[in-house]
């Protein structure tokens, strides 16, 4: 049998002092080998889809350099691709999901770590979760069928008449748009605000709602006041994982943007997102140039997703770390 | 927990199995445009020959073209034709060229949705390329009410819809307007995709009906038959003879008339502004692109039968769709050219 | 009390009571969207939609009976495919790896769970259908197991790492091997939260549309083997939903029931199964 070892098998290297032949024999090389491969392979995988989006990319790289981020014309006939309408598209309406999104996300995570009883919150965080299970091709039906109409009939005409003289609101109000596709987004990614804030809220330890209180301070002011900027890195992180879902949506995104390649102040605009552009034309763009431009926009969406899950991941995990390393004051 | 998996993972694949007949499936993707009419003649080809079934999918003539090229599906469909360029690099893949087969003779028309407006409106060619190069923006623009007198065009902006994919439809529309406008050859061009100066896409000609179908004050291109379908009004254009022709089998007939006479051998051929007094202008074939050569006995067999069967009973199915039939014509010229298959 | 006091206890009560008006709204979000799948798409869900395969365009009559099954199909092979790669790949560098070797995997996992589906749609046709010259059901399950990759094995790492020291060093004092251990002991330990993780991948892939566009394509007859191009549910949604036929938008939102009832009642199983805790292998 195994030289029984003092070793403790905890998460790593178990290598203690047995032998390799009695690991051979008891199956722990295999498994070990087993397993190795096909963690190997995930790292396989993702360096294969990097590789395959430059290497998909390669022409237009080639061809526009860097100006392909700042021209602004997507010209099929004449062969002119240019990144800054999508790039425009992605990043307005991301923002304007933010812009609703986070006070609504961070009020409800408050009210959910701070006010609610335990078994409420938790009957609610339940709701919300679900709420982020929700796939964008349901997004997006009711985005085209509810929200569209909506905006054309009542909030678009209603915000031209009041705040019509702000270039954010002029134009036509299609109801498809910069607008719409901005609050669909808000709806989906609130989930994700919610639920990690109120994580990160909820790790804040007890001691500093308690100095705040015994102080004098009202409920609302040590909640707003102390606990939340201590939990700010982690809110943040919240911010930017939410950021990053949304710059990737596709589906709802396309049925509700518009699809045209516009660059407009007007929020009622008709514009178009990277993601929709690729989904609407990948499979019909001809021409090594044409499909090329689309894998690098394919490229650039990606690089930004990853450069913001990192940023949100770093920022939840200071987070928890000064919650855990804090206690006095 | 773990029995019930094992056996449900044995019953789907046993259902696999069981739905895994010996019917031959040939895959083809292209246009939007004639949608209608391969969807109901692959399923009446079907009934005929339960083995065989064509799985179309309106992806857009763009990608009828690209995927015929990459050679993912069987056959491709388009109502642009491949312009010398797309032909070569087809060849150059595969080493043997792509042939083009006129299946019906069909019309891009103007829809709109105005409201108040429910008669036919009368369009200039003028009028046309103003409304989509942005110049003419509502919809009581003399250019329109000019030819339209008595009807009472509200003074709304006018929201252009247009495709948003690669397409057949636009290349038929955006053919015309080149011929019609010096002014949108030079600034837009023709092709499957452009450089729109104004408006909002729609995916597919569903997608551009669907949008106008709900938006009010919009105009968009549709092939008739989306708009039949969809009871929505369309107008008449001005042809080169000066007639207001509205686009309708007899109409789009005529424009292809001169063209049955005059068939280049590899089908390709534009017939919009045609001449002819009762021609609708912007009338078009609709092809299908298929290989030269298939490694595939059955699927080429298959394929070959289905065209032999579309140019005889299969044209007796194109006028209830509001598809003109393909002229006596160009019928045996195509019937020849199928022998050309290998 | 005086009046400043006043003031801030009304202006705490007002924005308390103002957060829980933002609860409420995100709750009844999802309050708001079934209601609407059932109002629009319940008077859809009929017998033809579940076995009729789709009419020709324009006429009514037809159903979705193949893109139910293409859907199951694409699962099924997506959870073959993904959730080995996650599973095992997580017991590498949960119980046998270093920390560098474990960093690299993880981010890995990272990267790819952040990548947008539409990339995920790129990707998948460059290696699985551009090659083979074809569409096709595996092409499609390939996509969406890719997908559920970084989920199972995030989650089945936390699951693992969670099973408590005391449970390996018995399993070891009494002479398992390694791979004994973690077979007949932490594996099952924590077999609930694992199984709830492969559930809430399955759940998140099945109504990804975006990467079957380019691989799975589409099919209006029943789809043969797993060769053949086949339809889904998500992507019968959204074709049919931006048409303008009225037929296709009912149908449409059947689907979008059909597909979020599913979805939901996955979900829900899944945190049913583990908030019953982890067991203990006797």
């Amino acid at each position: 049998m195994s030289t029984a070892s003092t070793t403790l098998p905890s998460a790593g290297p178990a290598a203690g002092s047995r032998s390799f032949l009695s690991r051979l024999r008891e199956g722990d090389e295999i498994a070990r080998l087993v397993t190795f491969l096909f963690a190997a392979s995930v790292v396989l995988i993702t360096i294969l889809l990097v590789f395959e989006l430059w290497q998909g990319s390669v022409l237009p790289r080639h061809k526009f350099g860097f100006a392909f981020f700042h021209t602004s014309v997507w010209d099929p006939v004449f062969e002119k691709f240019g990144a800054l309408p999508f790039i425009y598209g992605t990043v307005v309406t991301s923002v304007l999901a933010l812009l609703i999104a986070v006070p609504l996300g961070i009020g409800a995570a408050i009210f959910l770590a701070e006010l609610a009883p335990a078994r409420v919150s938790d009957t609610l965080e339940f709701f919300i979760d679900l709420l982020a299970a929700v796939p964008s091709v349901i997004y997006g039906l009711l985005g085209f069928f509810i929200v569209v109409p909506l905006m054309r009939e009542y909030v678009q005409p209603g915000l031209k008449n009041t705040l019509g003289f702000l270039p954010f609101f002029q134009g036509p109000a299609y109801g498809l748009g910069f607008l719409t596709a901005g609050i669909v987004l808000a709806i989906m990614v609130i989930p994700y605000i919610i639920s990690v804030s109120r994580e990160v809220l909820l790790s804040v330890p007890r001691d500093q709602r308690e100095a705040a209180l015994a102080l004098g301070s009202t409920r609302w002011e040590s909640t707003w006041k102390v606990v939340v900027p201590f939990a700010r890195s982690g809110i943040m992180g919240s911010i930017f994982l939410a950021l990053a879902r949304a710059l990737g949506e596709t589906m709802a995104v396309s049925m509700v943007i518009g699809n045209a390649p516009i660059i407009s102040a007007s929020l009622f605009s008709p514009g178009d997102s990277i993601a929709s552009v690729i989904a609407n034309q990948f499979s019909e763009a001809t021409g090594e140039l044409y499909t090329q431009s689309l894998i690098e926009l394919g490229l650039v969406l990606f690089l930004l997703t990853f450069l913001l899950n990192g940023l949100a991941r770093i920022l939840i995990l200071v987070t928890s770390q000064r919650g855990s390393g804090m206690g006095n004051a | 927990m773990k029995r019930i998996t094992r056996i449900l993972l044995v019953a789907f694949a046993l259902a696999g199995f069981f739905i895994a007949r010996a019917a031959l499936s040939i895959t083809g993707a292209g246009a939007t445009f004639p949608y209608p009419m391969y969807s109901k003649w692959f399923a009446e080809y079907h009934k005929k020959d339960a083995n065989i079934e064509f799985n179309y999918q309106s992806i857009g003539s763009g990608g009828g073209i690209k995927q015929i090229t990459e050679g993912t599906v069987d056959f491709g469909a388009s109502d642009g034709p491949m312009n010398d360029d797309q032909l070569k690099a087809f060849q150059d893949k595969h080493g043997f060229p792509v042939l083009h087969f006129p299946t019906v003779l069909g019309a891009d028309v103007l829809t709109y949705n105005i409201p108040g407006v429910t008669v036919d409106l009368n369009f200039t060619p003028e009028a046309i390329a103003g409304i989509f190069l942005g110049k003419i923006t509502k919809w009581n623009d003399p250019a329109i009410a000019g030819t339209n007198k008595g009807v009472n065009l509200p003074a709304n902006d006018i929201y252009v819809v247009h495709r948003s994919d690669g397409s057949g439809t636009t290349y038929i529309w955006t053919d015309y307007l080149s011929k019609i406008s010096d002014d949108w050859k030079n600034k837009v061009g023709k092709n499957t995709s452009v450089n729109w100066p104004v408006g909002l896409g729609g995916k597919g000609n569903e997608g551009v009906s669907g949008l106008v179908k709900q938006t009010p004050n919009a105009v968009g291109y549709v092939e008739l038959i989306y708009a039949v379908q969809n009871k929505m009004p369309y107008g008449a254009v001005k042809n080169s003879s000066g007639a207001f022709i509205k686009a309708d089998l007899a109409s789009v007939t005529a424009a292809a008339a001169g063209a049955a006479k005059n068939m280049p051998d590899d089908f390709r051929v534009s017939i919009t502004d045609a001449p002819g007094k009762t021609a609708y202008p912007i009338s078009s074939f609709t092809w299908l692109l298929i290989p030269s050569k298939f490694s595939d006995a059955s699927k080429r067999d298959a394929i070959k039968g289905f065209v032999k069967w579309m140019l005889a009973d299969g044209q007796n199915y194109t006028e209830a769709l509001s598809y003109a039939k393909l002229p006596k014509e160009v019928v045996a010229k195509e019937e020849k050219a199928l022998n050309s298959i290998q | 009390m005086n009046p400043r006091m006043r003031w801030r206890k009304f202006v705490s009560n007002f924005m308390l009571a103002m957060t829980g008006v933002c609860a409420l709204v995100a709750v009844s979000v999802l309050f708001f969207i079934l209601a609407s799948l059932v109002y629009h798409g319940g008077t859809s869900i009929n017998w033809n939609f579940f076995t009729k395969l789709p009419a020709p365009v324009g006429e009514t009559g037809g159903g979705m009976a193949n893109a139910i099954v293409g859907s199951a199909k694409l699962l099924l092979l997506a959870t073959l495919f993904g959730v080995p790669f996650g599973f095992l790949g997580a017991i590498y560098i949960a119980e046998f790896s270093g920390s560098k070797v474990a960093f690299v995997v993880r981010y890995s996992a990272d990267l790819l769970n952040g990548a947008p589906s539409i990339v995920i749609g790129i990707f998948a046709f460059s290696i699985a259908v551009h090659p083979f010259k074809h569409f096709s059901t595996l092409a499609g399950g390939f996509a969406l197991g890719v997908m559920m990759i970084p989920i199972t094995l995030r989650s089945t790492e936390g699951f693992l790492l969670d099973v408590p020291r005391t449970l390996r060093e018995g399993a070891m004092a009494l002479g398992a091997s390694k791979w004994k251990t973690i077979a007949t002991v932490i594996v099952p330990a924590a077999y609930r939260g694992i199984l709830t993780a492969i559930l809430l991948a399955f759940a998140r892939v099945a109504g990804e549309t975006a990467p079957l566009i380019f691989t799975a394509l589409g099919n209006s007859y029943w789809s043969h083997g797993l060769n053949e191009p086949t339809a889904s549910l998500p992507v019968m949604i959204w074709n049919y939903a931006i048409s303008a036929y009225d037929d296709w938008h009912r149908q449409a939102w059947a689907a979008g029931l059909v597909l979020l009832t599913l979805i939901l009642i996955i979900n829900i199983l899944a945190r049913a199964i583990l908030s019953r805790g982890i067991s203990v292998p006797r």
